[in-house]
């Protein structure tokens, strides 16, 4: 049953480069159709009109890195019905959860002269870290066509239909030859989740896990393949460690291949 | 009363979280303080131990409304120590994913950001209600701008098809001329956004700045070019951190850029570029730019939206010749195998807010080893800071709210994307 009222959206940014709630501006087709439907009730990236919770919809993007943003997370579940993570900061920490590998303090000095003068965290942690999450919606950044899906879903009263299985079911699906077996690049498709379109493939290069691990990942196997392949065990871990370098299965992953490798990790 | 405090907590219709705090003693400006909030995520902190081809796609992530930028600096400054020369085609192609991105980013600003303050609305989509010819307008450009990166880069936010040397892959004849006739119908949309946006009414402001952008000896400037102002400077991008610095200061997680020795602003962005490459314009972009009656420099920053409309149709005209002249060539990119160890290397291009400065350390077989980098809006902020003290000083006599507006509608004339400048933004205006 459609809600008799437009159910009130609000869009919430926390850690991040502001390309997943993009996208939303990015749907050209399906904006004002969609605009139509729902009410904008906090946008600030496209509106300077906003109005208090409580919400029937929360988007979320970005990963938790301050300790204002750790209670501001909290406040914005209280306020909502349905709270939907878009992207990868927001399901697994994104790029910036490379400081949970490494010292905030060091970090800090390189970047600011007077580190004294930051507030932030030592980790980069996902939403879900901090509240209960309805859906995660993966990518880095996230697709037009799920998030629509999501949308579509949320106003429909269903539950969204967004595939788990693997970049690979995509990659056959278009037609594109195997760039793993055929040509030997290292490609992360097997044990990344699908939604991108195997764009990487397409283009003549391997996955890098955009939309971070898939179902069911046999990640022993493609460390192992890809260390067959002649790729140094150093640049393995880095490959595993990028935009969802923090999801469980890449981290445990880039963590098994630093211990047996030789030279340490990169 | 004499103490006067304006304050927004929260600037909307910028990319990123910034605030503005304004505080006025008996009728003088006391403080200007653009307070940038964005959490800071330590690119450069990163980067350290990351291959130098990773870098591409690294530092994408800064900027979800322009990775081309990072893309494109990353690149040219990685080419530039390794001394690879990409094929003609290559670096047309990558004038054209530029395109692409500059169409895409000023539509943004110029229709769903910037022309609400003009017209009166909180947002694009309010302001579809009245005007939704103009909004659907403001997308098809948007639009034409995303397939051009989508065709080139495989998708419009972080394109993943660009590496150091060149691309993965290059589009076929096929690829490139479906998009001609899209092209060709966008120039036409953007040169009635020149008209419309001309005949907003605009605030009265003139600056002195000191503007900053690439020059290139043929082209307006985007991959390529020296660095010069307004005032004498003309520089390689090598020598950019002799000439300009960056600061921390206690109200703001970015870092702020000055000129070194004066510790003056400096602007970057389209005003610069225009009033440094008025005569690089295509001829169409030439024409609209004369016919609308825009000035040869426009020192009035809520003119900028003009400024905008013209870059956005010499994009287009420069996307449609790349796109008929265009030859695959025979390998998409190029390749160093070396050696890599103690190399340095700096790159500027212009993003669709102005110059990014990349510089890098390399070592061992290929590892970043330190890196540097310098965003547009972190370069604009102090710049930002002198702009509003003028407007709050010409506009005294207003009430709070009205300054408030005038205030944020003023910050928005630069596009500042508080993402990029944080490694980097939220109003509070004290009246005393």
């Amino acid at each position: 049953m459609p809600p008799a009222r437009r159910p009130k959206v609000g869009v919430f940014k926390f850690a991040s480069c502001d390309g997943c709630q993009l996208t939303l501006l990015d749907c050209e087709d399906e904006l004002l159709p969609i605009a139509d439907k729902i009410e904008i009730a906090d946008f600030r990236e496209a509106s300077s009109a906003y109005t208090d919770g409580p919400f029937d919809l929360a988007l979320v993007e970005g990963s938790v890195t301050t300790p204002h943003d750790a209670d501001r997370i909290k406040t914005i579940r209280a306020q909502s019905k349905v709270l939907v993570t878009i992207g990868a900061c927001a399901t697994s920490g994104g790029i910036q959860a490379l400081r949970n590998f490494a010292d905030i303090a060091e970090y800090r000095r390189i970047v600011y002269a007077r580190p004294e003068y930051l507030q932030t965290l030592a980790t980069s942690t996902p939403i879900q870290d901090h509240v209960r999450v309805d859906f995660e919606l993966r990518g880095c950044p996230i697709s037009k066509a799920q998030l629509v899906e999501v949308l579509s879903a949320f106003l429909g009263g269903r539950a969204p239909n967004v595939p788990t299985e693997s970049v690979c079911t995509e990659c056959k699906r278009r037609g594109n030859v195997c760039v793993l077996v055929a040509h030997g690049t290292p490609c992360l498709g097997p044990v990344t989740q699908a939604g991108c379109g195997a764009i990487c493939p397409s283009f003549d290069r391997g996955c890098y896990g955009c939309f971070g691990p898939q179902d069911v990942p046999n990640l022993p196997s493609l460390t192992g393949k890809l260390i067959q392949l002649g790729m140094e065990k150093p640049a393995v871990h880095r490959f595993l460690r990028s935009f969802n370098g923090n999801a469980p299965a890449f981290k445990t992953a880039a963590d098994q291949v630093a211990a047996t490798a030789s030279g340490g990790k990169a | 009363m004499t103490e006067r405090t304006l304050a927004v907590d929260y600037l909307a219709r910028v990319e990123g979280e910034g605030a503005l705090r304004v505080r006025i003693h008996d009728r003088k400006v006391e403080e200007v303080e653009l307070k940038i909030f964005e959490p800071p995520r330590f690119f450069e902190a990163f980067l350290r131990g990351r291959s130098y081809l990773e870098a591409p796609d690294i530092t994408a992530r800064i900027c979800g409304i322009c990775p081309v930028a990072y893309q494109m600096s990353a690149c040219h400054a990685m080419e530039s120590a390794l001394g690879l020369q990409v094929p003609s085609a290559v670096r047309a192609l990558r004038r054209l994913l530029y395109c692409g991105e500059w169409i895409e980013s000023h539509a943004l600003h110029v229709y769903l950001l910037h022309a609400p303050d003009f017209l009166g609305y909180p947002d694009a989509l309010a302001m579809a209600k009245d005007h939704p010819a103009v909004v659907q307008q403001g997308l098809a450009l948007k639009k034409v701008g995303n397939a051009l990166m989508t065709m080139l880069g495989g998708r419009e936010i972080h394109p993943v098809n660009v590496r150091v040397g060149g691309f993965y892959r290059c589009p076929s004849r096929e690829e490139t001329d479906a998009l001609i006739p899209s092209v060709e119908t966008a120039l036409g949309l953007a040169e009635a956004t020149a008209r419309f946006v001309a005949g907003f009414s605009f605030p009265k402001a003139d600056e002195a700045y000191e503007f900053v952008s690439l020059r290139h000896p043929d082209e307006y400037p985007m991959n390529e070019g020296e660095i010069v102002s307004n005032r004498g400077l003309r520089i390689p991008a090598a020598r950019y951190e002799d000439e300009f610095e960056e600061i921390q200061v206690p109200h703001s997680n970015a870092l702020q850029s000055v000129r070194k020795g004066t510790g003056g602003s400096y602007l970057v962005g389209p005003l610069a570029r225009y009033a440094l490459n008025r005569d690089r314009l295509r001829p169409r972009a030439d024409k609209i730019a004369r016919e609308v009656g825009l000035e040869p420099v426009v020192t009035n920053p809520f003119r900028s939206i003009i400024v905008r409309a013209v870059e956005l149709v010499h994009a287009c005209e420069e996307s449609l010749a790349i796109l008929k002249a265009y030859r695959p060539p025979e390998r998409p990119f190029v390749e160093s195998s070396g050696p890599f160890d103690g190399l340095r290397c700096a790159a500027a291009t212009e993003a669709p807010r102005g110059l990014l400065y990349h510089r890098y350390k390399l070592k061992g077989a290929g590892l970043i080893d330190e890196a540097k980098i310098v965003a547009p809006t972190s370069q604009n902020q102090k710049r930002i800071e002198d702009d509003l003290r003028g407007l709050v000083g010409r506009c005294l006599d207003l009430d709070d709210a009205h300054l408030t507006t005038e205030c944020e509608h003023a910050i928005r004339n630069h596009d500042p994307c508080i993402s990029c400048a944080t490694h980097f933004l939220a109003l509070d205006i004290q009246r005393s």
